[in-house]
């Protein structure tokens, strides 16, 4: 049973981090996609914006928290999330509109939300230096070790505090996206802009105010994912960086454009992530008396090592592409 | 005071213009019907009221006010609706969606308004919660006039709206535009079916090569040999 | 009153055809910048910058053709970089004596005939299909016994690369002469760029972003993780050079006669590709960039036509990274950085003006110094603002002003790309598109 506990640990608990992580980030790739129709390489790096400012609002107001008792990055999120959501809107101002206004080919907007990224990259790497910080300042990350009531269990399933804030945080955002997209005029205005923009405009919707509203939304949750992806680990200029191929392979997972569909496939690639470099051995290791003499079990049964781990989002981006571009939502064909 | 005054109309795309001067009014209460040869810009005059290209040369008023190159927002908040002739629907939104998109910059009277294209469009009632881009042709027009409609719009632009529809669903689009003429709405529309559409046209345009060829009420230019000849097909 | 118009651009065109007046100003430009480089800097260190600089033309020649010449967007110039410089490593440095005197090439090749045994039969169990059994049951079969197989393959070769490791650190190179592992390092970087074009070419450019941005990373997780061939973060060093060392020559000269061999290569590739722009192959290739529909409707092999650009572009920087890699004289794949060898490459492509090549190779030089100048003059500019504010607002001056100027490096680049965007979208020289009447 304890093979049990580490499967749960390593697997399912792993895979849901990831997953969470992946999928609020997948739906603001997936956003800007249906929306201004180009893939925008800058998201990750907005994600380490946010979650910088929650670094410098909690370094200058570390108590902050402990007055009502939650960490003091969670206190500092909303301010982030705005914080980032303007940055998203004055990006496009600059940047990205005045391309739009010359109606250049998409993967000139590519180009220079690459440029963005470095921009971002920069700026953060100047201020932050390029060291490691953690974003408990004055406060302690708590860890969860829940002992099963099962006889001959001595591992207990581990999970720690930003964890939970995370499951409770991407539950909250998928909420309150399904009720934005589905129950309010500008989320169905956002959603009939990404099915027919000439239509959308036709019908009186202010386009550039659907784009605007599209960044402050895709701001909002690069600094949700960001902050709580610093919090599980540590905040570092390039912690977003790395994850931009997972991200990008969840959304087109989903069906580009499909915002729930990028976040099942934020899970899936999480889950496929973790399940690739969860050692198989140890779940075989109770039968080993059990096996033939002849087959011997390698102490080491994961299909890739860590350090490969980026080869499975790739592994599953290229799968569909090649298999079915649109995703497993049908998302625009592209 | 014309609903619509158009004067001396040039325009086109890419510096190639389409429209060489091209005169056009209506009065409040009527239906005027563009006709005419493919490539005689009848669309492309259609798509220069309503702001979706480029008017080098002329004047567009609606009630007086002069609109040329105003976008198709401001239009809409000044009373036009515009039906274009394809991808008229948002395929992934449901049919009571796409109305309450048509009434964006009016939601306090989107719940009125539904109650009364639902009544006009009794089909698209029952199909309200579902996707428009799983309905037939004749459902999706009836969508997209709906759509148009939300907002109530002073005049209405159709382009093409029988285009690829069956004889059925044909002679009602003609009815439910005499019957939404017959509410108070102005009506301008491109039509294919030149002879059905100039019977219930109080005006009618003739255009070939982006200028005006004939221009008369409706009856007059069916019975003008001329017309008949040259545009009617005999 | 179109027609006036189209002519008068001809007429334009013609002219500054016949002069090159914006050439000519660049050119200057660039070589005043490098004269003041060498007037300030000194010789050693400008050669040094000078062979960097040219290597890395030849990356954005590769990128420029597919940029320029076919609009295929590759984000992962640093895969192929890497892969150019592992090629100079293994096949350049000496021979390691320990690993072929001992029985691990034996134990080797067997985990290699593993791993090819494995795929064949998987493919095989792909193919039951034809002789009757079910599809169904034919995908469960070759997906049970691809897992497994795999899985037994991997852990033997993991035995025997822990064994390498263990008894003479890594198989060692293959000692070589330099030119052949430059051949093979585009080689390889061709033959990886058939693979991924085969897939991405298809779709939107922004997929084959993604894709080659990705290829890129997992190029780099390899090299630096397969210790037993690369030595992996140990490095491998010195790698020889095509010419006498500064042992030999003294930092100057050794480097000029470096940076010879780099011009020549640079001469002999952009007299080739400007010959294949002009000539029909380049025709159709840029007929297709500009209208895809209408080439595939008079009947042009699209798909074809656009790898062969695309492994084309692969090659040259696979060989550009191999120069590269054998003038830095170690092999460090934590050193490949997407900052420096991608995007650094991408803006000199589109400062210089994509499918232009003399302007991709001005461009080159011209990035280089100003990304090689801008941490100097960062942390100039960091001081003063520190002394200021030390002195006049009093501030604490920050303790690691030199790491963080080299970080201005990344804000220079970024910036870089966005204005070029904004203030000149076709480059400092525009690719000449002429007017066949």
């Amino acid at each position: 049973m304890n093979e049990l506990v580490f499967f749960i640990n390593n697997v399912v608990i792993a895979g849901s981090v990831t997953g969470s992580i992946y999928a609020i980030g997948a739906v603001g790739i997936t956003l800007v996609f249906s929306i201004m129709r180009f893939a925008h390489f800058a998201h990750a790096d907005m994600m380490t914006f946010g979650a910088f400012m929650v670094l410098l609002l909690t370094t200058l107001f570390p108590q902050a928290g402990q007055a009502i008792g939650v960490p003091t990055a969670i206190v500092m999120l909303p301010l982030a999330i705005v914080l980032t959501a303007l940055l998203a809107v004055i990006i496009d101002r600059t940047f990205y509109r005045p391309l739009r206004a010359h109606g250049v080919k998409p993967i000139v907007m590519v180009i220079a939300s690459l440029g963005v990224t470095l921009i971002l990259q920069g700026l953060i790497r100047l201020f932050a230096g390029t060291g490691g910080q953690s974003l408990y300042v004055d406060d302690r990350k708590e860890i969860f070790r829940l002992a099963l009531p099962i006889e001959g269990v001595r591992m207990p399933v581990v999970i720690t505090e930003p964890q939970l804030y995370l499951f409770a945080l991407t539950i909250l955002a998928v909420i309150g996206l399904h009720f934005f997209l589905s129950r309010t005029r500008l989320g169905k205005a956002m959603r009939a802009m990404s099915d027919n923009p000439d239509l959308a405009r036709a019908s009186g919707i202010n386009t550039n105010m659907i784009v605007a509203v599209t960044w402050m939304l895709v701001g909002g949750l690069a600094a949700i994912a960001g902050t709580l992806l610093a919090m599980d680990v540590t905040f570092k200029p390039d912690l977003s960086f790395h994850i931009l191929l997972p991200i990008f392979a969840a959304a087109i997972v989903g069906g580009v454009g499909q915002p729930f569909g990028a976040i099942a496939g934020g899970f899936v690639v999480g889950f496929a992530e973790t399940l690739a470099v969860f050692n198989w051995s140890v779940l075989l290791r109770p039968f080993r008396d059990n096996l033939p003499t002849w087959l011997e079990l390698p102490g080491n049964l994961a299909f890739v090592g860590t350090e490969y781990k980026i080869v499975v989002p790739f592994f599953i981006l290229v799968a569909i592409l090649v298999w079915r571009p649109t995703g497993i939502f049908k998302g625009k064909v592209i | 005071m014309p609903l619509l005054d158009a004067r001396a109309v040039q325009g086109g795309y890419g510096g190639m213009n389409i429209l060489n001067g091209v005169d056009m009014a209506i009065e409040a209460d009527e239906i005027g019907v563009i006709v005419g040869p493919n490539g005689a810009g009848k669309s492309t005059m259609l798509k220069a009221i309503f702001g979706l290209l480029n008017v080098t040369g002329g004047d567009i008023f609606l009630h007086g006010k002069p609109i040329q190159n105003l976008a198709p927002n401001r239009l809409v908040e000044l009373g036009m609706g515009f039906v274009p002739q394809e991808h008229n629907v948002f395929p992934s939104l449901t049919v009571k969606e796409n109305l309450e998109m048509g009434a964006f910059l009016k939601p306090s009277s989107s719940r009125r308004m539904l109650a009364r294209i639902y009544e006009f469009f009794p089909p698209l009632y029952e199909k309200r919660h579902q996707p428009a881009g799983e309905l037939s042709g004749g459902q999706r027009q009836m969508v997209a006039m709906g759509r148009a409609l939300m907002a109530e719009p002073k005049l209405l632009l159709l382009d093409e709206p029988t285009a690829g529809l069956s004889p059925k669903y044909m002679n009602e689009i003609f009815d439910r535009v005499k019957e939404i003429n017959g509410a108070g709405v102005g009506v301008l529309m491109v039509e294919q079916n030149a002879r059905q559409a100039l019977a219930i046209a109080d005006r009618g345009f003739v255009l070939a090569a982006g200028q005006n060829r004939f221009t008369d009420t409706g009856q007059a230019l069916l019975a003008d040999p001329d017309v008949a000849r040259s545009f009617l097909g005999g | 009153m179109n027609n006036q118009n189209l002519h008068r651009r001809e007429a334009a065109d013609t002219t500054t055809g016949t002069f090159p007046i914006r050439e000519l100003i660049m050119l200057t430009v660039v070589v005043a910048a490098v004269g003041a480089v060498f007037l300030f800097m000194g010789p050693a260190y400008s050669t040094r910058m000078m062979v960097e600089a040219s290597c890395y033309a030849i990356l954005a020649l590769g990128l420029t053709i597919q940029w320029g010449y076919a609009g295929q967007f590759n984000a992962g110039v640093m895969g192929f970089v890497a892969l150019g410089g592992f090629s100079a490593m293994t096949f350049t440095v000496p021979v390691n004596e320990a690993f072929w005197d001992s029985d691990l090439p034996g134990q080797l090749g067997v985990a290699l005939l593993w791993i090819v045994a494995a795929v064949v039969v998987v493919i095989g169990a792909s193919r039951l299909d034809r002789i009757g059994v079910p599809k169904r049951l034919r995908t469960l079969i070759t997906v049970i016994l691809g897992i497994v197989l795999y899985m037994v393959a991997i852990s033997h070769f993991r035995g025997v690369a822990d064994q390498i490791e263990d008894q003479v650190e890594f198989i060692g190179g293959l000692g070589l002469p330099v030119w052949v592992g430059w051949i093979v390092g585009g080689a390889l970087a061709g033959g990886i760029g058939y693979f991924i074009g085969n897939i991405c070419l298809g779709l939107r450019s922004d997929y084959l972003a993604i894709a080659t941005l990705g290829i890129a990373e997992i190029i780099k997780a390899f090299l630096k993780n397969a210790d037993w061939l690369t030595r992996g973060t140990a490095t491998v060093s010195p790698l020889p050079w095509p010419v006498p060392g500064p042992a030999e020559l003294g930092f100057t000269l050794a480097r000029a006669s470096y940076l010879a061999i780099t011009a020549v290569m640079i001469l002999v590739f952009f007299l080739l590709l400007q010959r294949a722009y002009n000539a029909p192959w380049g025709r159709m290739i840029r007929a297709i960039r500009d209208n895809e529909v209408s080439s595939a409707a008079m009947g042009k092999d699209i798909n074809h036509r656009r790898l062969q650009i695309f492994v084309l572009g692969c090659i040259l920087m696979g060989i550009g990274g191999a120069a590269l890699g054998s003038f830095n004289s170690i092999f460090d794949p934590q050193g490949f950085l997407p900052l420096n060898h991608t995007f650094l490459v991408l803006v000199m492509v589109i400062l210089g003006g994509p499918g232009n090549n003399f302007g991709t190779i001005l461009g080159a030089v011209a990035v280089y110094i100003i990304w090689v100048m801008s941490e100097p003059l960062a942390l100039y500019v960091m001081d003063l603002a520190a002394n200021f504010g030390h002195s006049s607002l009093g501030w604490d001056i920050p303790r690691n002003l030199e790491s963080r100027a080299l970080q201005a490096r990344v804000l220079v680049i970024g910036l870089l790309i966005t204005i070029v965007l904004r203030v000149a979208p076709k480059g400092l020289l525009p690719e000449k598109v002429r007017h066949h009447n």
